[in-house]
């Protein structure tokens, strides 16, 4: 496997890091104490790294091209789906999976809870705009000002209304998918990128609104105090409320399983599908490109609303700060990591996604140079996404008549 | 307002779009040839900048001549953001060109994430004072109250760079290859044009002008850390978006509408907004011209 | 397709087992909370050093109420939707109190925990007033002084020393900038004779400041009062100087930091800011100053002896208290005055220390000294 070329190949790279990295990596200056300080051994690091990665690189790319070029249904993915057909086995793995669901917040702490309640949170996000993305397939880089929308629809709400939680879910729902019918208006002829940079706009505006106007949203101090979910009229303990929000995210994830499920399969469902193939052929088909633009982005709308006054009811306290575009592109890295279109994909996207930094907190100042990297190199051995979308297939069988 | 007024706030938006020229070129032609969102890109003109005070600050401690080092420190960081550039695409893009397209941008998005906090590990998460190495250039003290030297080696720089840029693309024979590239990829091709070259002539262009962008804003605004490049890239974005992403001149002029929207809007109305102005302007202008202001209007086939 | 999740549960399972499996009960755990990463690490990590440093001095004679100081140190990155997971972390772990978190934004999402679990929590900076003044927290304390106390000050300053008439109020639309420029904005209305000419936020990040500049010398103010951080104020101050606008620049504690000095260089040169009244000839405050110096190799950083005070008066409270029971250490740390770096302090019922004030600073030759 390793020749001699390929050595000569690793030294050149080891070479070209080593001269790549030189100014960041040993040089540290310091021009306010005026100091510069040599880091040699960072060079040897460098280069023994460069080395060894330029060894094996392209033997993985060659092995990506490989298996990407062979028969697809030796992937994982298929053996899994084809076990799962297996009714008995399909049966014995929701059981068990509901059993760990319903037993989790009970055996582990309260952490643990809340950050499964965040990465869930995520999974509906991420599920949301998979309407807009995976479907529809328009470019969306302003989710977050949909969350905002939710989270300040109850924050607001609350504050000077005493409105509930549960009467704000469907209010938050509503707004967000007015909010999504406004902002799809303008911008329906607009196409690719060129939509993606006007959603991005409207994520800005949206926070900066948000930012300036006091006497509407209190400005960057934000609302503090927002109260947490109550147990039919009950306020719980904080223990309680954890598992309960837990519950909650869970329940809400599941209905946006079974909706999105639903929605996938409709008749609006395959005329996302045929508008994001092509929007001119979809067109002359007699779709109504109009209808299926603004109900992508107001159904993408709905669930963010939805996990934005869940947030501002998990975290109590809400300001601008927490909806920025960064938001919503890690929205978009979950939809796109998980496998664009597949619901199972953006689950495991999210899950990975947001609990991967929680963990890597023993590395704390390492995790996001990690997770860059991770993300690159997922991307580049899996394009598609970990669970890439699988599409039907209905098959059309003749029954043999006999004679 | 009185004209005094008018003029420094044309002159300061000329400034900011100059910036933003810089660093939308690289966008632009990425985008034009290889239809990739290179969200890197604004990392790449924060470690031009940081190159340049690394080089800078290291220099001036030595005894030579001021000038001479910033001269020197903006050629290396020029050379250094091109290599980064190339390398970065032969690592994170070059894979992914036949993957779906916005794998490749979240592959960007993984670059520009990873970049930020190398410098931040690297280099520190603090602002660094960048050594002050241009003298007052005499001749601009009449009109000092609206020129500043930073601001006029910003507008020559820029203009010297578009003007180099022009005559690369439209007489050469890289420029040829590049605007055929655009075209057509697989024509390009079959005509015999080395594709992965002009790829990656395409990235050392674009992150050459971007470092320049960012050496020239270290000198002007004084101090940088790790995170200037993601604004800074997002607003390059918008503007080659605004001009029509994809065609040159439209990055150019898209930055200057944008710089200059950001200004007067300060100037006249109110910082608050200052985004938001920027931001109304290119959803009115994406609303009345859907593929920006100088965009070529796709023909579709059906 | 759902088997890879059941795996993947299971594997977050068997990490979170390992992460949450271990609890004793033969220490006093202190939680440390604050920005320790990214780019507002610089603010957290020398209240971790301070609580560190008092930590490790208790221990040494023997801990508090006989038993040793554990600190358990979690990271918020000053994000609200963060730092509601690592006060779930800080409960889980069995702390007693707090020490942080260093934002306010991230104090209020966490307090929203720790109030319904009565942990003591005390910060070391996070100074906007509902906090205390709200009385929504009462198991609250801190050990600087609020937003509006500052901006008092300020505005006295303003008004009765420099004399001005005409004031321009900038701020940078964050949390603490744009609260702080609010409250100057409201008292100088409430004075009378001086006229605001300008209330306006800037873009952190923004390529440059020329326009507000620009405007800020058009509006013909004589004098700036700045809401933000030294960043922002730095590059503010050396555009505004460039610009030849020579006007008093008036700015507050998140300014008063030596990186401002030494970023902006001779620019900074007659900066105002006020400030936390200067503490560091105090013995305790130099003893600590030197303790840092020894163990980290280096000089401590911002809110070092606010988070230092706030340990020590934490620790003193549960000694007293004799318990590490809320209603206790919460009397204690109301009606025990202590020793800390920032003088004799206590706290007042709604949480603000008491003998903790502002002075006025101004930069003169490269250092910021305080005027009487």
């Amino acid at each position: 496997m390793i020749n001699l070329k390929k050595i000569r190949k690793a030294i050149l790279t080891a070479v070209w890091f080593m001269f790549l990295t030189f100014p960041l990596m040993v040089m540290k200056v310091n021009t306010i104490e005026n100091t510069v300080q040599w880091r040699w051994i960072n060079l040897a690091y460098i280069g023994i790294s460069a080395f060894i990665f330029s060894l094996f690189w392209e033997d993985l790319l060659k092995r990506r091209d490989n298996i990407a070029s062979k028969d697809k249904k030796k992937s994982i993915n298929n053996k899994i789906s084809r076990k799962l057909e297996n009714k008995k086995i399909r049966n014995i793995s929701l059981f068990v999976l509901i059993l760990i669901v319903v037993l989790f917040p009970f055996i582990m702490s309260m952490y643990q809870t809340s950050i499964i309640t965040t990465a869930l949170m995520y999974v509906v996000l991420g599920l949301g705009l998979n309407i807009v993305v995976g479907f529809g397939g328009l470019l969306h880089l302003g989710y977050a000002a949909f969350y905002a929308v939710g989270a300040y629809t109850y924050g607001l709400l609350y504050y000077h209304f005493g409105l509930s939680f549960w009467l704000c879910l469907p209010l938050g729902a509503l707004f967000s998918a007015l909010f999504g019918i406004i902002l799809g208006f303008p911008i329906l002829r607009l196409r690719g990128d060129y939509l993606a940079i006007v959603t991005l706009a409207f994520g800005e505006i949206t926070k900066l609104v948000l930012e300036n106007w006091n006497d509407f949203s209190f400005g960057p101090s934000g609302i503090a105090n927002i109260p947490r979910p109550m147990f039919f009229g009950i306020k719980l303990k904080l223990a309680e409320v954890t598992n309960f929000t837990y519950f909650i995210a869970i329940g809400l994830t599941i209905l946006t399983i079974i909706v999105i499920k639903r929605l996938e399969s409709s008749k609006i469902g395959r005329a996302w599908e045929a508008m994001r193939e092509d929007e001119i052929a979809c067109q002359s088909m007699g779709i109504d490109i109009t209808k299926a633009k603004l109900t992508a982005f107001s159904m993408g709308a709905v669930w963010a609303g939805i996990m934005g006054v869940l947030f501002a009811a998990k975290t109590t306290f809400i300001n601008p700060a927490s909806f920025t575009t960064w938001e919503s592109i890690v929205i978009l890295c979950v939809v796109v990591i998980g496998g664009m279109g597949s619901i199972p994909g953006v689950i495991v996207g999210a899950l990975i996604f947001i609990l991967t930094p929680e963990y890597l907190r023993a590395f704390s100042e390492y995790r996001m140079l990690i997770f860059g990297l991770a993300l690159v190199i997922m991307m580049i051995f899996r394009p598609g996404g970990i669970i890439p979308k699988i599409r039907k297939t209905h098959q059309f069988k003749v029954k043999e008549v006999k004679e | 307002m009185n004209l005094e007024y008018f003029f420094s706030l044309f002159l300061g938006g000329m400034t900011r779009g100059s910036i933003y020229a810089l660093i939308a070129l690289g966008y632009t032609m990425v985008y034009g040839i290889i239809k990739l969102i290179n969200f890197a890109h604004g990392e790449i003109y924060m470690i031009g900048a940081f190159t340049a005070l690394i080089i800078g600050g290291a220099l001036s401690l030595t005894s030579m001549n001021p000038v001479a080092i910033f001269i020197i420190a903006a050629i290396v960081a020029i050379v250094y953001s091109a290599a980064y550039g190339y390398t970065i695409e032969k690592i994170a893009y070059k894979p992914l060109r036949n993957a779906p397209r916005l794998s490749a941008l979240i592959s960007a998005i993984g670059v520009s994430i990873f970049l930020q906090n190398y410098v931040l590990l690297s280099q520190t998460s603090d602002f660094l004072p960048f050594p002050n190495l241009l003298p007052e250039f005499g001749f601009l003290k009449p009109v000092e109250n609206f020129l500043s030297t930073t601001q006029f080696l910003i507008l020559l720089s820029t203009a010297v760079v578009m003007i180099l840029l022009t005559i690369l693309i439209k007489f050469t024979k890289m420029g040829k290859a590049m605007r055929a590239t655009a075209q057509d990829q697989q024509m390009a091709q079959l005509v015999g044009i080395n594709v992965n070259r002009v790829i990656s002539m395409t990235f050392i262009i674009g992150s050459a002008t971007a470092a320049l962008g960012g050496v020239l804003i270290t000198t002007h605004i004084g101090q940088i850390n790790f995170y200037i490049g993601f604004i800074a890239g997002i607003k390059a974005f918008v503007a080659a978006v605004l001009g029509g992403i994809g065609s040159i001149p439209g990055a150019v002029l898209g930055s200057f509408v944008l710089g200059l929207t950001e200004s007067f809007g300060t100037g006249y109305i109110s910082s608050d907004y200052e985004d938001a102005f920027a931001f109304i302007i290119l959803i009115l202008i994406l609303i009345f011209k859907p593929s920006g202001l100088l965009g070529r209007k796709e023909n579709e086939k059906v | 397709m759902k088997k890879i999740l059941v795996v993947l549960l299971f594997t977050s399972v068997l990490l979170a087992g390992l992460v949450s499996c271990k609890k004793d009960s033969g220490t006093i755990k202190i939680g440390v909370a604050g920005a320790h990463s990214g780019d507002l690490a610089s603010y957290g990590l020398p209240t971790v050093k301070a609580a560190e440093l008092v930590a490790e001095m208790y221990n040494a004679n023997g801990g508090v109420l006989g038993k040793q100081i554990e600190l358990v140190i979690e990271d918020d990155v000053c994000k609200p939707e963060v730092a509601t997971n690592t006060a779930a972390k800080l409960v889980g772990e069995g702390v007693v109190a707090v020490v942080g978190h260093i934002c306010s934004g991230a104090t209020k999402a966490a307090l929203g925990i720790y109030k319904d679990e009565e942990l003591i929590t005390i910060s070391p900076s996070a100074t906007n007033p509902p906090l205390t003044k709200s009385g929504d927290y009462p198991n609250f304390f801190r050990t600087i002084a609020p937003d509006d106390a500052q901006a008092q000050v300020e505005v006295d300053f303003v008004a009765d020393v420099l004399d001005l008439k005409k004031v321009a109020i900038i701020h940078d639309k964050g949390d603490y900038g744009k609260g702080f420029a609010t409250f100057c904005q409201d008292m100088l209305n409430d004075k009378g004779g001086i006229e605001i000419v300008m209330f306006e936020g800037i873009q952190v990040g923004a390529v440059d400041y020329s326009a507000i500049i620009n405007k800020l010398g058009a509006s013909g103010a004589d004098g700036v009062i700045f809401g933000g951080y030294h960043p922002e104020a730095s590059k503010l101050i050396s555009q505004m100087k460039k610009k030849k606008i020579d006007i008093p620049f008036l700015s507050e504690d998140g300014v008063k930091d030596d990186t401002f000095i030494k970023v902006a260089a001779e620019f900074a040169e007659g900066v105002y800011a006020t400030g936390p009244v200067d503490t560091t000839s105090n013995p305790m405050a130099i003893k600590a100053a030197e303790d840092h110096v020894a163990k980290y190799g280096e000089e401590p950083g911002a809110f070092f002896l606010n988070a230092y005070a706030a340990t020590v008066a934490l620790l003193n409270a549960i000694e007293k208290a004799g318990s590490t029971d809320f209603d206790d250490i919460s009397a204690a740390m109301k009606s025990e005055y202590v020793e800390t770096p920032l003088g004799k302090i206590s706290f007042d019922k709604a949480g603000d220390a008491i003998g903790v004030g502002f002075a006025v600073y101004q930069v003169q030759n490269g250092a910021f000294v305080e005027l009487k």
